[in-house]
């Protein structure tokens, strides 16, 4: 039975975001027998009432509160109030994700050292290494059911696999496969196997995606340790004269103020709403916001190097047919200089549907060069980048001067620019990616724009140092001991991979943390 | 291409023609009319009333939304619905009234004699219309078009985009990966 707690309770461990990183860490102290209560800002939707419709289903499912954006980025110019595509709903963007997992590799961890110094970057080290993170990450793993790992086989490839495939072989590629998703590829868990349907973005009817909506969060529930109130947008977190977090502050469905006190605060609510909150909860004591003597809460922002490649063949694709992102390409996701960047990217194969195409193919773009490529809409494949970019302090959240939500608290402002590394990895991938159709007979390639971000990252960044960073390599802040990060903001740099399996795997890897402090008394 | 019937100036105030006098004036071929409020499609047995916009400012920007989105293979009816909106939104919104009012009476006046749906090719009118690309009219037309048209369901199928899935048990059986040429 799902837990009940009272407002005043101060021994729960509040989480703040139900998504990858909350939902997670939820489940797992549940699991522990701590008592857990889940603020969530959206609303509770059950698979059954996912929509496969495209602009339905954003309607029904993604954070649409006005954000604004600068910098040189082009979704600043092409959706200037929509920096991010992620979800405000019971499940956060794992009810949107695609599932691929996929784990960093080892010179990712220490991306200042493998680097070197990049001009321009805010390049440091992880606190931890890929050896402290395997044995959370083979956890992570058998939790989601990632396929390609526990003899769990891959899912079969779709159409649009098999054009990146044939291009993958032509251009001498030789690690490509159906990747390695969090997607049943056989039943388990009491979930469903994948069906092929194509709308992995709007949410999984069948539930054989993992989401912490159907997974993380019934389990907790099950415990009678976690309770996930929805509805619920955290405007503040209160702290007492010692520096400790008491509480925080909540409008309730009725946009009522509410104060849930805890006894741990721990923030998810991925890397834009998280540094706006502890920036928007600050105090006579801690003036810059929570947990930023650093001053490094909401800079660092990263979104990874992105943008896509399609391709109209002479014959038939239907790309959108089956799993929008089984098919991957790693031979890039090296690191080698020699390329003329730092870093490297993965190509994972991606399909929209006819509405979010016409949106996110040429933004802005119209005329018969347009809407050409759209009438051979079934004769397309397509593909996606995914690479690491540069932390920079000056790509950052920062609180809007003047507009305010309904609630009274300051909006988010977005700033990026892209780093030269970043546009150079772009370029290349973009090459590469249209060398690839070509090879298999594309007779048309597209480079596409980077859409608004679905990866958001680093804006309350591990370090080892305090002045380097927000929280230390176990997401605890390094100001205040009874406050956590437990979402993707954590993330010291950004890597070339996907980055739910990471977060996920720091959640199971926190809630030991916590676990342990807590009967050790020290928090 | 769309020939369009041009009530004689004056006329405004008259009611609207009959369905048969509509049928024998316009004659064969794609044709949009402008009736009493009505922009109507004889032909193709459908017809639009206007409630806030002048029915000519709203044939107008069918044309505008095609030369926008052009789709050969997309009837005007599908431009129609997609523009219907902006009728609306000028319904209770003076300011979006007069932006749409105004940003048609300029592009006629751009066209010369004739007014922009008197140009005869698609590339004078895309010229008129490249010109004022940046203006907030062509903006609001181009920004709202892109999903009032592309997320009509009808039209899907034409783009050989098939939609939901899910209640026809996904593609698992049905072409997954039915690809055959590679
Ligand atoms: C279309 C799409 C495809 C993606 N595909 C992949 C993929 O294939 N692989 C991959 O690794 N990643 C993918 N991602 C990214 C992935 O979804 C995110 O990395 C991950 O979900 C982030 O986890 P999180 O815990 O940081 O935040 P989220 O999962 O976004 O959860 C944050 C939650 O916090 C809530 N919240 C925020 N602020 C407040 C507040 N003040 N009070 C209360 N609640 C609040 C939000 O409503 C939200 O529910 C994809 C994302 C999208 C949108
Ligand atoms: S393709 Fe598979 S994972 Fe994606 S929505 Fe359909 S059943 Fe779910």
């Amino acid at each position: 039975m799902a837990a009940s707690f009272d407002l005043k309770n101060d021994g729960v461990v509040v989480i703040i975001g139900s998504g990858a990183g909350g939902g997670t860490l939820g489940n797992e102290l549940a699991q522990k027998g701590i008592d857990v209560v889940i603020l969530e800002a959206g609303a509770r939707h059950e698979y059954e009432d996912f929509i496969n419709d495209e602009w339905d289903s954003f309607a029904q499912l993604a954070w649409k509160d006005k954000r604004t954006t600068s910098g040189d980025w082009r979704v600043a110019k092409d959706f200037p109030n929509l920096p991010a595509w992620i979800v405000k709903s019971v499940g956060g963007s794992t009810t949107h994700w695609a599932g691929a997992s996929l784990r960093f590799q080892e010179h990712e961890f220490k991306a200042a050292t493998t680097y070197g110094k990049v001009k321009g970057a805010n390049l440091l080290d992880w606190p931890v290494t890929l050896a402290e993170m395997e044995p959370y990450y083979a956890k992570a793993e058998a939790k989601m059911g990632v396929t390609g790992t526990n003899n769990w086989p891959r899912l079969p490839g779709n159409n649009n696999f098999k054009v990146l495939k044939a291009g993958a072989d032509k251009l001498g590629y030789k690690e490509c496969h159906t990747g390695n998703m969090a997607i049943n590829s056989v039943e388990r868990d009491d979930r469903n196997s994948c069906q092929q349907t194509g709308f992995c973005f709007q949410g999984c009817k069948w539930g054989a995606k993992w989401s912490t909506l159907y997974t993380e969060i019934p389990k907790g529930e099950a415990t009678g340790h976690l309770e996930v109130r929805p509805n619920s947008m955290v405007i503040k977190i209160n702290h007492d004269a010692s520096g400790k977090v008491t509480g925080v502050v909540y409008a309730d469905k009725d946009g009522k103020l509410q104060e849930q006190k805890a006894r741990i605060v721990a923030v998810a609510g991925n890397s834009i709403e998280s540094p706006r909150l502890l920036l928007n909860s600050e105090s006579s004591k801690f003036p810059h916001g929570l947990a930023n003597s650093s001053g490094q809460v909401g800079k660092n922002y990263m979104r990874h190097t992105t943008g896509s490649v399609y391709a109209i063949f002479d014959k038939p694709v239907h790309m959108y047919r089956g799993t929008t992102m089984a098919g991957i390409i790693r031979d890039e996701a090296r690191h080698d200089p020699s390329r003329g960047f730092v870093g490297g990217y993965e190509m994972e194969t991606l399909s929209l549907g006819l509405p979010f195409m016409a949106a996110f193919l040429n933004p802005g773009g119209w005329g018969r060069s347009f809407t050409t490529a759209l009438d051979h809409y079934d004769h397309m494949a397509g593909l996606w980048i995914v690479g690491e970019d540069m932390p920079r302090e000056e790509n950052r959240i920062t609180l809007h001067k003047d507009e305010k939500d309904e609630h009274g608290m300051p909006i988010a402002d977005v700033h990026f620019d892209d780093h030269p590394n970043d546009e150079a990895m772009r370029n290349h991938a973009y090459k590469q990616g249209q060398a690839l159709y070509a090879a298999v007979g594309a007779t048309r390639t597209f480079p596409t724009p980077p859409y608004p971000s679905t990866h958001n990252l680093g804006t309350n960044r591990m370090s080892e140092k305090a002045e380097d960073g927000v929280v230390n390599k176990h997401g605890q802040s390094h100001d205040i001991k009874n406050l956590f990060v437990s979402d993707g903001s954590q993330f010291t740099t950004g890597a070339a991979e996907n980055p739910t399996l990471t977060i996920v795997t720091l959640a199971i890897r926190q809630a030991d943390y916590i676990a342990a402090q807590m009967s050790a008394k020290t928090i | 291409m769309v020939t369009v019937y041009e009530k004689k100036p004056g006329h405004e105030k008259k009611a609207g023609l009959s369905r048969r006098e509509l049928l024998k004036r316009g004659g064969a071929g794609a044709l949009l009319i402008i009736s009493g409020s009505a922009v109507i499609s004889p032909e193709h047995a459908w017809g639009l009333e206007t409630s806030a916009l002048k029915p000519e400012t709203m044939a107008t920007l069918i044309q505008v939304a095609r030369d926008i989105y052009p789709h050969d293979q997309v009837p005007d009816k599908y431009y129609a619905i997609a523009v219907k909106g902006h009728d609306e939104t000028a319904a209770k919104d003076p300011a979006h009234k007069e932006l749409i009012e105004k940003g048609i009476a300029e592009l006629d006046k751009k066209a010369g004699k004739g007014g922009y749906r008197g140009l005869g090719w698609e590339e004078q009118r895309v010229a008129l219309l490249t010109d004022i690309e940046k203006t907030p009219f062509f903006q609001a037309v181009r920004g709202g078009l892109v999903v009032s048209l592309y997320n009509q369901k009808e039209l899907w199928p034409i783009f050989g985009y098939e939609g939901e899935s899910y209640s026809k048990g996904g593609y698992i059986a049905r072409g997954f990966n039915d690809i055959e040429w590679l």
